[in-house]
Protein backbone atom coordinates (compact mmCIF):
# COMPACT_ATOMS: atom_id res chain seq x y z
CA UNK A 1 0.00 0.00 0.00
CA UNK A 2 1.40 3.38 -0.89
CA UNK A 3 1.21 5.99 1.78
CA UNK A 4 -0.15 9.40 0.79
CA UNK A 5 1.53 11.26 4.06
CA UNK A 6 5.27 9.49 2.72
CA UNK A 7 4.66 10.27 -0.43
CA UNK A 8 3.99 13.79 0.74
CA UNK A 9 7.09 13.99 2.85
CA UNK A 10 9.52 12.55 0.33
CA UNK A 11 7.63 15.38 -2.51
CA UNK A 12 8.31 18.39 -0.10
CA UNK A 13 11.84 17.31 0.68
CA UNK A 14 12.59 17.10 -3.34
CA UNK A 15 10.56 20.62 -3.55
CA UNK A 16 12.79 22.31 -1.05
CA UNK A 17 15.94 20.75 -2.95
CA UNK A 18 15.17 22.12 -5.86
CA UNK A 19 15.02 25.47 -3.94
CA UNK A 20 17.86 24.85 -2.29
CA UNK A 21 19.60 24.76 -5.63
CA UNK A 22 19.00 27.85 -6.46
CA UNK A 23 18.97 29.70 -3.53
CA UNK A 24 22.65 28.19 -2.32
CA UNK A 25 24.36 29.35 -5.54
CA UNK A 26 23.01 32.84 -5.42
CA UNK A 27 24.20 32.88 -2.13
CA UNK A 28 27.58 31.46 -2.92
CA UNK A 29 27.91 33.95 -5.97
CA UNK A 30 27.03 37.09 -3.98
CA UNK A 31 29.85 35.62 -1.20
CA UNK A 32 32.67 35.24 -3.21
CA UNK A 33 32.46 38.33 -5.36
CA UNK A 34 32.77 40.12 -2.29
CA UNK A 35 34.92 38.19 -0.51
CA UNK A 36 37.47 38.50 -3.41
CA UNK A 37 36.66 41.09 -4.19
CA UNK A 38 36.94 43.76 -1.19
CA UNK A 39 40.96 43.64 -0.86
CA UNK A 40 40.81 45.60 -4.12
CA UNK A 41 38.46 48.41 -2.69
CA UNK A 42 40.44 51.08 -2.10
CA UNK A 43 40.36 54.71 -2.53
CA UNK A 44 42.46 54.64 -5.43
CA UNK A 45 40.42 52.03 -7.17
CA UNK A 46 37.69 53.95 -7.33
CA UNK A 47 38.89 56.78 -8.57
CA UNK A 48 41.55 56.95 -10.61
CA UNK A 49 41.84 55.87 -14.50
CA UNK A 50 42.81 52.50 -15.37
CA UNK A 51 47.03 52.23 -16.12
CA UNK A 52 49.39 49.78 -17.85
CA UNK A 53 46.76 48.55 -20.47
CA UNK A 54 44.02 48.36 -17.76
CA UNK A 55 46.41 45.92 -15.02
CA UNK A 56 46.50 48.24 -12.89
CA UNK A 57 45.22 51.98 -11.64
CA UNK A 58 41.54 52.05 -10.90
CA UNK A 59 38.31 52.20 -12.74
CA UNK A 60 36.87 55.65 -12.31
CA UNK A 61 35.99 56.41 -16.13
CA UNK A 62 34.24 52.89 -16.40
CA UNK A 63 31.85 54.14 -13.16
CA UNK A 64 31.22 57.73 -14.27
CA UNK A 65 30.31 56.10 -17.75
CA UNK A 66 27.70 53.56 -16.50
CA UNK A 67 26.43 56.56 -14.29
CA UNK A 68 26.22 58.58 -17.67
CA UNK A 69 24.76 56.14 -19.61
CA UNK A 70 21.93 55.34 -16.83
CA UNK A 71 20.84 59.13 -16.13
CA UNK A 72 20.38 59.26 -20.05
CA UNK A 73 18.37 56.28 -20.60
CA UNK A 74 16.41 57.48 -17.40
CA UNK A 75 16.17 60.74 -18.92
CA UNK A 76 13.97 59.68 -21.82
CA UNK A 77 12.36 56.41 -20.69
CA UNK A 78 10.68 58.11 -17.62
CA UNK A 79 8.24 60.37 -19.39
CA UNK A 80 7.98 57.78 -22.15
CA UNK A 81 6.76 55.53 -19.73
CA UNK A 82 4.93 57.07 -17.49
CA UNK A 83 2.52 59.36 -19.69
CA UNK A 84 1.98 55.26 -21.56
CA UNK A 85 1.65 53.99 -18.09
CA UNK A 86 -0.80 56.70 -17.65
CA UNK A 87 -2.66 56.27 -21.22
CA UNK A 88 -2.89 52.89 -20.66
CA UNK A 89 -4.56 52.98 -17.39
CA UNK A 90 -6.65 55.82 -17.35
CA UNK A 91 -7.25 56.32 -21.23
CA UNK A 92 -7.09 52.85 -23.06
CA UNK A 93 -10.43 50.95 -23.82
CA UNK A 94 -10.88 47.81 -24.12
CA UNK A 95 -9.62 47.75 -28.01
CA UNK A 96 -7.71 46.28 -30.36
CA UNK A 97 -5.39 48.89 -30.09
CA UNK A 98 -4.89 48.69 -26.08
CA UNK A 99 -4.05 44.72 -27.18
CA UNK A 100 -1.50 45.75 -29.59
CA UNK A 101 -0.12 47.86 -27.14
CA UNK A 102 0.27 45.65 -24.69
CA UNK A 103 1.73 43.07 -27.15
CA UNK A 104 4.13 45.03 -28.28
CA UNK A 105 5.34 46.28 -24.56
CA UNK A 106 5.41 42.30 -23.87
CA UNK A 107 7.65 41.79 -27.20
CA UNK A 108 9.97 45.16 -26.01
CA UNK A 109 10.65 43.15 -23.24
CA UNK A 110 11.76 40.27 -25.21
CA UNK A 111 13.79 41.20 -27.57
CA UNK A 112 17.77 39.92 -27.22
CA UNK A 113 19.50 42.67 -25.29
CA UNK A 114 22.24 42.52 -28.58
CA UNK A 115 19.69 42.42 -30.57
CA UNK A 116 18.94 46.11 -29.14
CA UNK A 117 22.29 46.73 -29.65
CA UNK A 118 21.89 46.19 -33.24
CA UNK A 119 19.27 48.74 -33.38
CA UNK A 120 20.92 51.38 -31.76
CA UNK A 121 23.99 50.64 -33.99
CA UNK A 122 21.85 51.27 -37.29
CA UNK A 123 19.45 53.71 -36.05
CA UNK A 124 21.39 56.22 -33.84
CA UNK A 125 25.00 55.17 -34.57
CA UNK A 126 24.61 54.83 -38.59
CA UNK A 127 21.70 56.26 -39.63
CA UNK A 128 21.15 59.76 -37.70
CA UNK A 129 24.80 60.07 -37.57
CA UNK A 130 25.41 60.20 -33.29
CA UNK A 131 28.55 58.16 -33.94
CA UNK A 132 29.51 55.75 -31.34
CA UNK A 133 28.67 58.17 -28.33
CA UNK A 134 26.92 58.71 -25.14
CA UNK A 135 23.77 59.80 -26.54
CA UNK A 136 23.40 56.85 -28.68
CA UNK A 137 23.98 54.17 -25.64
CA UNK A 138 21.77 56.19 -23.25
CA UNK A 139 19.02 56.28 -26.01
CA UNK A 140 19.22 52.36 -26.99
CA UNK A 141 19.12 51.65 -22.96
CA UNK A 142 16.69 54.18 -22.34
CA UNK A 143 14.10 51.80 -24.75
CA UNK A 144 15.36 48.65 -23.57
CA UNK A 145 14.17 49.83 -19.97
CA UNK A 146 11.10 51.25 -21.03
CA UNK A 147 8.69 47.95 -20.81
CA UNK A 148 9.77 47.88 -16.91
CA UNK A 149 9.06 51.24 -16.51
CA UNK A 150 5.27 51.18 -18.04
CA UNK A 151 4.71 47.88 -16.62
CA UNK A 152 5.40 49.06 -12.73
CA UNK A 153 4.39 52.49 -13.11
CA UNK A 154 0.87 50.99 -14.72
CA UNK A 155 0.29 48.46 -11.31
CA UNK A 156 1.42 51.43 -9.19
CA UNK A 157 -1.58 53.94 -11.20
CA UNK A 158 -4.14 50.74 -10.93
CA UNK A 159 -3.53 50.24 -7.51
CA UNK A 160 -5.44 53.94 -6.68
CA UNK A 161 -8.50 53.19 -6.00
CA UNK A 162 -11.42 54.46 -8.41
CA UNK A 163 -13.18 56.53 -5.05
CA UNK A 164 -10.34 58.93 -5.22
CA UNK A 165 -10.63 59.87 -9.16
CA UNK A 166 -14.77 59.74 -8.84
CA UNK A 167 -14.44 62.06 -5.47
CA UNK A 168 -12.05 64.14 -7.75
CA UNK A 169 -14.43 64.38 -10.74
CA UNK A 170 -17.59 65.08 -8.58
CA UNK A 171 -15.60 68.29 -7.55
CA UNK A 172 -15.35 69.86 -10.81
CA UNK A 173 -11.67 68.72 -11.53
CA UNK A 174 -10.87 67.65 -15.05
CA UNK A 175 -9.58 64.95 -15.99
CA UNK A 176 -6.30 65.60 -16.32
CA UNK A 177 -6.24 67.87 -12.52
CA UNK A 178 -7.73 64.46 -11.06
CA UNK A 179 -4.78 62.56 -12.71
CA UNK A 180 -2.14 65.49 -12.20
CA UNK A 181 -3.08 66.22 -8.51
CA UNK A 182 -4.92 62.85 -7.31
CA UNK A 183 -3.70 59.69 -9.26
CA UNK A 184 0.18 60.69 -9.38
CA UNK A 185 0.90 61.48 -6.46
CA UNK A 186 -1.09 58.27 -4.50
CA UNK A 187 1.08 56.22 -7.31
CA UNK A 188 4.68 57.80 -6.73
CA UNK A 189 5.87 55.10 -4.96
CA UNK A 190 5.19 52.81 -7.58
CA UNK A 191 6.51 54.73 -9.97
CA UNK A 192 9.73 54.95 -8.18
CA UNK A 193 10.19 51.30 -8.02
CA UNK A 194 9.82 50.99 -11.11
CA UNK A 195 12.41 53.70 -12.42
CA UNK A 196 15.06 52.31 -10.09
CA UNK A 197 14.81 48.30 -11.39
CA UNK A 198 15.07 50.28 -14.63
CA UNK A 199 18.25 52.27 -13.52
CA UNK A 200 19.73 48.77 -12.32
CA UNK A 201 18.87 47.09 -15.60
CA UNK A 202 20.32 49.57 -17.97
CA UNK A 203 23.45 49.71 -15.66
CA UNK A 204 24.25 46.06 -16.04
CA UNK A 205 23.41 45.67 -19.53
CA UNK A 206 26.78 44.73 -21.68
CA UNK A 207 25.25 44.04 -25.38
CA UNK A 208 23.26 46.91 -25.84
CA UNK A 209 26.01 49.27 -25.25
CA UNK A 210 29.06 47.13 -27.42
CA UNK A 211 28.33 49.13 -30.54
CA UNK A 212 26.94 52.47 -29.85
CA UNK A 213 29.23 53.17 -26.71
CA UNK A 214 31.30 51.54 -25.11
CA UNK A 215 34.98 52.16 -25.04
CA UNK A 216 37.84 49.68 -25.06
CA UNK A 217 40.40 51.77 -23.12
CA UNK A 218 39.74 55.51 -22.92
CA UNK A 219 41.91 56.51 -19.57
CA UNK A 220 40.25 59.85 -19.15
CA UNK A 221 36.31 61.24 -18.51
CA UNK A 222 33.99 62.24 -21.30
CA UNK A 223 33.23 65.56 -22.24
CA UNK A 224 29.97 66.15 -24.36
CA UNK A 225 27.14 63.80 -25.50
CA UNK A 226 28.64 62.47 -28.41
CA UNK A 227 31.97 61.51 -26.49
CA UNK A 228 32.44 57.50 -26.03
CA UNK A 229 32.39 56.48 -22.57
CA UNK A 230 33.85 53.31 -20.82
CA UNK A 231 31.43 51.66 -18.88
CA UNK A 232 31.86 48.91 -15.82
CA UNK A 233 29.65 45.93 -17.28
CA UNK A 234 31.92 46.56 -20.77
CA UNK A 235 35.02 47.06 -18.41
CA UNK A 236 34.66 43.89 -16.66
CA UNK A 237 34.29 41.47 -19.92
CA UNK A 238 37.05 43.75 -21.73
CA UNK A 239 39.50 42.69 -18.83
CA UNK A 240 38.21 39.37 -18.08
CA UNK A 241 38.35 38.09 -21.68
CA UNK A 242 40.31 40.13 -23.87
CA UNK A 243 43.70 41.31 -21.73
CA UNK A 244 45.74 38.76 -20.25
CA UNK A 245 47.27 38.66 -17.14
CA UNK A 246 45.17 40.95 -15.83
CA UNK A 247 44.95 40.72 -11.77
CA UNK A 248 42.72 38.97 -10.02
CA UNK A 249 41.70 41.65 -7.79
CA UNK A 250 41.17 43.73 -10.28
CA UNK A 251 38.28 41.74 -12.26
CA UNK A 252 36.85 40.81 -8.53
CA UNK A 253 37.26 44.59 -8.01
CA UNK A 254 35.18 45.55 -10.87
CA UNK A 255 32.93 42.87 -10.43
CA UNK A 256 32.20 43.89 -7.08
CA UNK A 257 31.35 47.49 -7.96
CA UNK A 258 29.15 46.58 -10.60
CA UNK A 259 27.24 43.93 -8.40
CA UNK A 260 26.54 46.64 -5.38
CA UNK A 261 25.37 49.18 -7.72
CA UNK A 262 22.76 46.98 -9.05
CA UNK A 263 21.84 45.18 -5.95
CA UNK A 264 21.73 48.55 -3.95
CA UNK A 265 19.36 49.72 -6.42
CA UNK A 266 17.22 46.53 -6.28
CA UNK A 267 17.58 46.41 -2.62
CA UNK A 268 16.00 50.28 -2.70
CA UNK A 269 13.24 49.35 -4.90
CA UNK A 270 12.52 46.01 -2.54
CA UNK A 271 12.08 48.24 0.20
CA UNK A 272 9.99 51.09 -1.02
CA UNK A 273 7.80 48.26 -2.52
CA UNK A 274 7.38 46.31 0.83
CA UNK A 275 6.73 50.12 2.91
CA UNK A 276 3.91 50.92 0.28
CA UNK A 277 2.22 46.72 1.30
CA UNK A 278 2.48 48.01 4.57
CA UNK A 279 1.16 51.28 4.74
CA UNK A 280 -1.32 51.39 2.20
CA UNK A 281 -3.99 53.42 3.18
CA UNK A 282 -6.79 52.23 1.62
CA UNK B 1 -6.49 78.09 -22.56
CA UNK B 2 -6.72 75.26 -20.15
CA UNK B 3 -8.40 73.37 -22.37
CA UNK B 4 -5.83 74.11 -24.79
CA UNK B 5 -3.04 72.81 -22.30
CA UNK B 6 -5.18 69.38 -21.13
CA UNK B 7 -5.72 68.88 -25.08
CA UNK B 8 -1.86 69.03 -25.73
CA UNK B 9 -1.29 66.61 -22.71
CA UNK B 10 -3.92 64.37 -23.65
CA UNK B 11 -2.42 63.93 -27.18
CA UNK B 12 1.16 63.56 -25.43
CA UNK B 13 -0.21 60.96 -23.38
CA UNK B 14 -1.56 58.99 -26.18
CA UNK B 15 1.49 59.39 -28.43
CA UNK B 16 3.54 58.00 -25.70
CA UNK B 17 0.48 55.27 -25.13
CA UNK B 18 1.76 53.75 -29.16
CA UNK B 19 5.32 54.48 -28.31
CA UNK B 20 5.93 51.05 -27.86
CA UNK B 21 4.33 49.58 -30.98
CA UNK B 22 6.06 52.58 -32.79
CA UNK B 23 9.50 51.35 -31.09
CA UNK B 24 8.60 47.54 -32.21
CA UNK B 25 7.93 48.13 -35.46
CA UNK B 26 11.18 50.75 -35.67
CA UNK B 27 13.36 47.80 -34.83
CA UNK B 28 12.36 45.96 -37.22
CA UNK B 29 12.67 48.21 -39.86
CA UNK B 30 16.25 48.92 -38.77
CA UNK B 31 17.31 45.22 -38.70
CA UNK B 32 15.15 44.70 -42.00
CA UNK B 33 17.13 47.70 -43.88
CA UNK B 34 20.39 46.14 -43.06
CA UNK B 35 20.22 42.68 -42.83
CA UNK B 36 17.90 42.16 -46.27
CA UNK B 37 20.77 43.47 -48.25
CA UNK B 38 22.49 39.99 -47.56
CA UNK B 39 19.91 38.11 -49.08
CA UNK B 40 20.36 39.89 -52.67
CA UNK B 41 24.37 37.89 -52.62
CA UNK B 42 23.20 34.89 -50.49
CA UNK B 43 19.36 33.41 -50.66
CA UNK B 44 18.00 32.73 -47.22
CA UNK B 45 17.87 29.46 -47.04
CA UNK B 46 21.40 28.78 -47.61
CA UNK B 47 22.32 31.15 -44.89
CA UNK B 48 19.82 29.03 -42.69
CA UNK B 49 20.88 25.59 -44.01
CA UNK B 50 24.70 26.82 -44.63
CA UNK B 51 26.96 24.45 -42.95
CA UNK B 52 30.05 26.77 -42.64
CA UNK B 53 30.51 30.15 -40.70
CA UNK B 54 33.42 31.56 -42.14
CA UNK B 55 32.40 35.09 -42.62
CA UNK B 56 36.14 35.81 -43.72
CA UNK B 57 37.25 33.96 -45.79
CA UNK B 58 37.14 34.89 -49.63
CA UNK B 59 34.29 34.68 -50.64
CA UNK B 60 32.93 34.40 -47.74
CA UNK B 61 30.80 31.15 -46.32
CA UNK B 62 27.93 32.87 -44.41
CA UNK B 63 25.78 29.54 -43.18
CA UNK B 64 24.14 30.06 -39.85
CA UNK B 65 23.31 26.35 -38.83
CA UNK B 66 25.97 25.91 -36.49
CA UNK B 67 25.20 28.88 -34.87
CA UNK B 68 21.56 27.58 -34.69
CA UNK B 69 22.73 24.29 -33.61
CA UNK B 70 24.86 26.10 -30.89
CA UNK B 71 22.08 27.81 -29.84
CA UNK B 72 19.58 25.00 -29.50
CA UNK B 73 22.19 22.82 -27.81
CA UNK B 74 22.72 25.22 -24.98
CA UNK B 75 19.03 26.35 -24.79
CA UNK B 76 17.90 22.20 -24.50
CA UNK B 77 20.51 21.74 -22.22
CA UNK B 78 19.42 25.00 -20.23
CA UNK B 79 15.54 24.18 -20.41
CA UNK B 80 16.59 20.33 -18.93
CA UNK B 81 17.98 21.94 -16.15
CA UNK B 82 16.33 25.04 -15.43
CA UNK B 83 12.37 24.02 -16.01
CA UNK B 84 12.25 20.61 -13.57
CA UNK B 85 13.87 22.89 -10.60
CA UNK B 86 12.02 26.07 -11.76
CA UNK B 87 8.37 24.73 -11.32
CA UNK B 88 9.57 23.20 -8.22
CA UNK B 89 11.02 26.15 -6.29
CA UNK B 90 7.43 27.79 -7.61
CA UNK B 91 5.47 24.84 -6.02
CA UNK B 92 7.51 25.52 -3.32
CA UNK B 93 7.21 29.01 -2.64
CA UNK B 94 3.53 29.25 -3.59
CA UNK B 95 2.71 26.18 -1.49
CA UNK B 96 4.98 24.82 0.68
CA UNK B 97 7.19 27.55 2.06
CA UNK B 98 5.82 29.55 6.17
CA UNK B 99 4.92 33.00 5.57
CA UNK B 100 8.15 34.50 6.29
CA UNK B 101 10.65 32.21 4.26
CA UNK B 102 8.38 32.61 1.51
CA UNK B 103 9.19 36.31 1.14
CA UNK B 104 12.80 35.74 1.91
CA UNK B 105 12.89 33.56 -0.70
CA UNK B 106 11.24 35.41 -3.36
CA UNK B 107 14.10 38.66 -2.36
CA UNK B 108 16.48 35.88 -3.03
CA UNK B 109 15.24 34.74 -6.28
CA UNK B 110 14.71 38.74 -7.08
CA UNK B 111 18.50 39.05 -6.58
CA UNK B 112 19.37 36.21 -9.08
CA UNK B 113 17.40 38.31 -11.40
CA UNK B 114 19.26 41.14 -10.78
CA UNK B 115 22.91 40.13 -11.30
CA UNK B 116 24.08 41.47 -14.93
CA UNK B 117 25.16 38.72 -17.11
CA UNK B 118 28.77 39.95 -17.22
CA UNK B 119 29.02 39.06 -13.71
CA UNK B 120 27.19 35.83 -13.87
CA UNK B 121 29.53 34.73 -16.60
CA UNK B 122 32.65 36.39 -15.14
CA UNK B 123 31.62 33.70 -11.84
CA UNK B 124 31.27 31.17 -14.78
CA UNK B 125 34.48 31.38 -16.17
CA UNK B 126 36.52 31.10 -12.60
CA UNK B 127 34.25 28.83 -11.19
CA UNK B 128 31.99 26.55 -13.52
CA UNK B 129 35.07 26.31 -16.39
CA UNK B 130 37.75 24.90 -14.42
CA UNK B 131 35.17 22.51 -12.80
CA UNK B 132 33.72 21.35 -15.81
CA UNK B 133 37.30 20.57 -17.32
CA UNK B 134 38.42 18.49 -13.93
CA UNK B 135 34.85 16.48 -13.73
CA UNK B 136 35.12 15.23 -17.47
CA UNK B 137 38.46 15.42 -18.72
CA UNK B 138 38.36 17.73 -21.23
CA UNK B 139 41.06 20.31 -22.96
CA UNK B 140 38.97 22.85 -22.25
CA UNK B 141 35.87 23.91 -19.94
CA UNK B 142 34.62 26.10 -22.16
CA UNK B 143 31.52 23.76 -23.49
CA UNK B 144 27.89 23.93 -24.32
CA UNK B 145 27.18 22.37 -21.13
CA UNK B 146 28.87 24.61 -19.02
CA UNK B 147 26.91 27.37 -20.54
CA UNK B 148 23.84 25.86 -20.01
CA UNK B 149 23.91 25.29 -16.59
CA UNK B 150 25.12 29.18 -16.11
CA UNK B 151 21.96 29.58 -18.23
CA UNK B 152 19.61 27.61 -16.31
CA UNK B 153 20.14 29.85 -13.50
CA UNK B 154 18.93 32.82 -15.63
CA UNK B 155 16.29 31.38 -16.59
CA UNK B 156 15.19 30.25 -13.49
CA UNK B 157 14.39 33.33 -11.81
CA UNK B 158 11.76 34.22 -14.60
CA UNK B 159 10.30 31.52 -14.87
CA UNK B 160 9.94 30.82 -10.61
CA UNK B 161 8.42 34.07 -10.56
CA UNK B 162 5.30 33.62 -13.49
CA UNK B 163 5.20 30.35 -12.75
CA UNK B 164 4.43 31.30 -8.74
CA UNK B 165 2.00 34.01 -9.95
CA UNK B 166 0.22 31.64 -11.48
CA UNK B 167 0.07 29.14 -9.06
CA UNK B 168 -1.10 31.72 -6.51
CA UNK B 169 -3.98 32.98 -8.86
CA UNK B 170 -5.65 29.40 -8.49
CA UNK B 171 -8.83 29.86 -6.91
CA UNK B 172 -8.72 28.62 -2.93
CA UNK B 173 -11.75 26.67 -3.69
CA UNK B 174 -10.04 23.97 -5.38
CA UNK B 175 -7.78 23.93 -2.60
CA UNK B 176 -10.89 23.42 -0.48
CA UNK B 177 -12.63 21.31 -2.47
CA UNK B 178 -9.70 18.54 -2.87
CA UNK B 179 -9.04 18.73 1.13
CA UNK B 180 -12.80 18.22 1.97
CA UNK B 181 -12.18 15.29 0.16
CA UNK B 182 -9.85 13.85 2.02
CA UNK B 183 -6.79 14.51 -0.28
CA UNK B 184 -3.48 15.27 0.86
CA UNK B 185 -1.54 18.53 0.63
CA UNK B 186 0.54 16.65 -2.27
CA UNK B 187 -2.03 14.76 -3.73
CA UNK B 188 -3.91 18.12 -3.91
CA UNK B 189 -0.94 20.35 -5.23
CA UNK B 190 -0.09 17.35 -7.91
CA UNK B 191 -3.85 17.13 -8.99
CA UNK B 192 -5.32 19.77 -8.86
CA UNK B 193 -3.31 22.83 -8.43
CA UNK B 194 -0.93 22.32 -10.81
CA UNK B 195 -3.22 21.50 -13.77
CA UNK B 196 -5.13 24.30 -12.92
CA UNK B 197 -2.11 26.40 -13.17
CA UNK B 198 -1.03 24.71 -16.54
CA UNK B 199 -1.36 27.66 -18.81
CA UNK B 200 0.89 30.00 -16.61
CA UNK B 201 3.47 27.68 -16.13
CA UNK B 202 3.92 26.61 -19.99
CA UNK B 203 3.91 30.39 -20.01
CA UNK B 204 7.01 30.68 -17.65
CA UNK B 205 8.69 27.77 -19.36
CA UNK B 206 8.59 29.88 -22.57
CA UNK B 207 9.58 33.29 -21.29
CA UNK B 208 12.13 31.16 -19.39
CA UNK B 209 13.71 29.83 -22.52
CA UNK B 210 12.95 33.09 -24.23
CA UNK B 211 15.70 34.86 -22.03
CA UNK B 212 18.14 32.21 -22.53
CA UNK B 213 17.93 32.00 -26.31
CA UNK B 214 18.23 36.06 -26.20
CA UNK B 215 21.60 35.72 -23.46
CA UNK B 216 24.84 37.07 -24.86
CA UNK B 217 27.30 37.87 -22.65
CA UNK B 218 27.11 34.72 -20.33
CA UNK B 219 27.29 32.75 -23.27
CA UNK B 220 30.20 34.82 -25.28
CA UNK B 221 32.21 34.08 -22.08
CA UNK B 222 31.82 30.67 -21.21
CA UNK B 223 30.91 28.54 -24.39
CA UNK B 224 34.16 28.82 -26.03
CA UNK B 225 32.70 30.50 -29.50
CA UNK B 226 33.62 27.57 -31.90
CA UNK B 227 31.12 27.90 -34.78
CA UNK B 228 31.04 24.56 -35.78
CA UNK B 229 28.27 21.85 -35.77
CA UNK B 230 29.01 20.06 -32.21
CA UNK B 231 28.69 16.67 -31.97
CA UNK B 232 28.27 16.71 -27.75
CA UNK B 233 27.55 19.15 -25.16
CA UNK B 234 31.04 18.45 -23.94
CA UNK B 235 32.70 20.63 -26.95
CA UNK B 236 32.96 24.41 -27.63
CA UNK B 237 29.91 26.18 -29.58
CA UNK B 238 29.14 29.42 -30.75
CA UNK B 239 25.77 30.70 -29.96
CA UNK B 240 23.72 33.13 -32.79
CA UNK B 241 23.66 35.84 -30.10
CA UNK B 242 27.48 35.29 -29.22
CA UNK B 243 28.33 35.84 -32.56
CA UNK B 244 26.47 38.96 -33.59
CA UNK B 245 28.71 40.47 -29.95
CA UNK B 246 32.02 38.88 -31.21
CA UNK B 247 32.35 39.70 -34.59
CA UNK B 248 30.14 43.59 -34.79
CA UNK B 249 33.37 45.63 -33.77
CA UNK B 250 35.60 44.18 -35.88
CA UNK B 251 33.50 43.74 -39.02
CA UNK B 252 33.66 46.37 -42.15
CA UNK B 253 30.36 48.54 -42.37
CA UNK B 254 28.69 47.73 -45.43
CA UNK B 255 30.66 44.10 -46.35
CA UNK B 256 28.87 40.76 -46.43
CA UNK B 257 29.68 39.73 -42.94
CA UNK B 258 28.11 43.15 -41.66
CA UNK B 259 24.79 42.60 -43.28
CA UNK B 260 25.25 38.55 -42.34
CA UNK B 261 25.30 39.53 -38.87
CA UNK B 262 22.02 41.93 -39.19
CA UNK B 263 20.58 39.01 -40.57
CA UNK B 264 21.18 36.94 -37.86
CA UNK B 265 19.50 39.73 -35.86
CA UNK B 266 16.03 39.16 -37.65
CA UNK B 267 16.43 35.49 -36.97
CA UNK B 268 16.52 35.99 -33.39
CA UNK B 269 14.02 38.92 -33.33
CA UNK B 270 11.24 37.06 -34.89
CA UNK B 271 12.36 33.83 -32.67
CA UNK B 272 11.58 36.25 -29.66
CA UNK B 273 8.47 37.45 -30.91
CA UNK B 274 6.75 34.25 -31.62
CA UNK B 275 7.63 33.18 -28.41
CA UNK B 276 6.63 36.35 -27.09
CA UNK B 277 3.34 36.37 -28.46
CA UNK B 278 2.51 32.81 -27.73
CA UNK B 279 3.35 32.96 -24.56
CA UNK B 280 1.34 36.13 -23.47
CA UNK B 281 -1.77 33.81 -25.44
CA UNK B 282 -0.91 31.12 -22.68
CA UNK B 283 -1.25 34.17 -19.96
CA UNK B 284 -4.19 35.72 -21.41
CA UNK B 285 -6.51 32.58 -22.15
CA UNK B 286 -9.78 33.19 -20.85
CA UNK B 287 -10.50 30.76 -17.50
CA UNK B 288 -12.88 27.91 -18.55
Amino acid sequence: MKNPRRTQRIAFFCLFLATLFIVVPVGLIVIIIFQKGLPAMTWQFLTDVPRQGMRAGGIFPAIVGTLYLVSGAILFALPIGLLAAIYLSEYARESLLTRIIKLAIVNLSGVPSVVYGLFGLSLFVVFLKFGASILAGSLTLGIMILPIIITTSREAIETVPQTFREVSLSLGASKWQTIRHIVLPNAVPGILTGTILGLGRAAGETAPILFTVAAFYLPQLPRSLFDQAMALPYHLYVISTQVPNVDEKIRYGTALVLLVMVLFMNLIAIIIRSQIRKKKKW
Amino acid sequence: MRKLKEFIIEKLIFISGIASIFFVVLIFLFLLKEGLALFKICPPLQFIFGKSWYPISDPPQLGILPLIFGSVLVTVGAAVISIPIGVACAVFIAEVAPKKSKEFLKAGIELLAAIPSVVLGFIGMVTLVPWVKQVFHLPTGLTALSGSIMLAFMAMPTIVSIAEDALYSVPKMYKEAAFALGATHWQTIYRVILPAASSGILAAVMLGIGRVIGETMAVMMITGNAAVIPQSILQPVRTLTATIAAEMGEVVSGSEHYFALFAIGIVLFIISFAINVTADLFLHRKPK
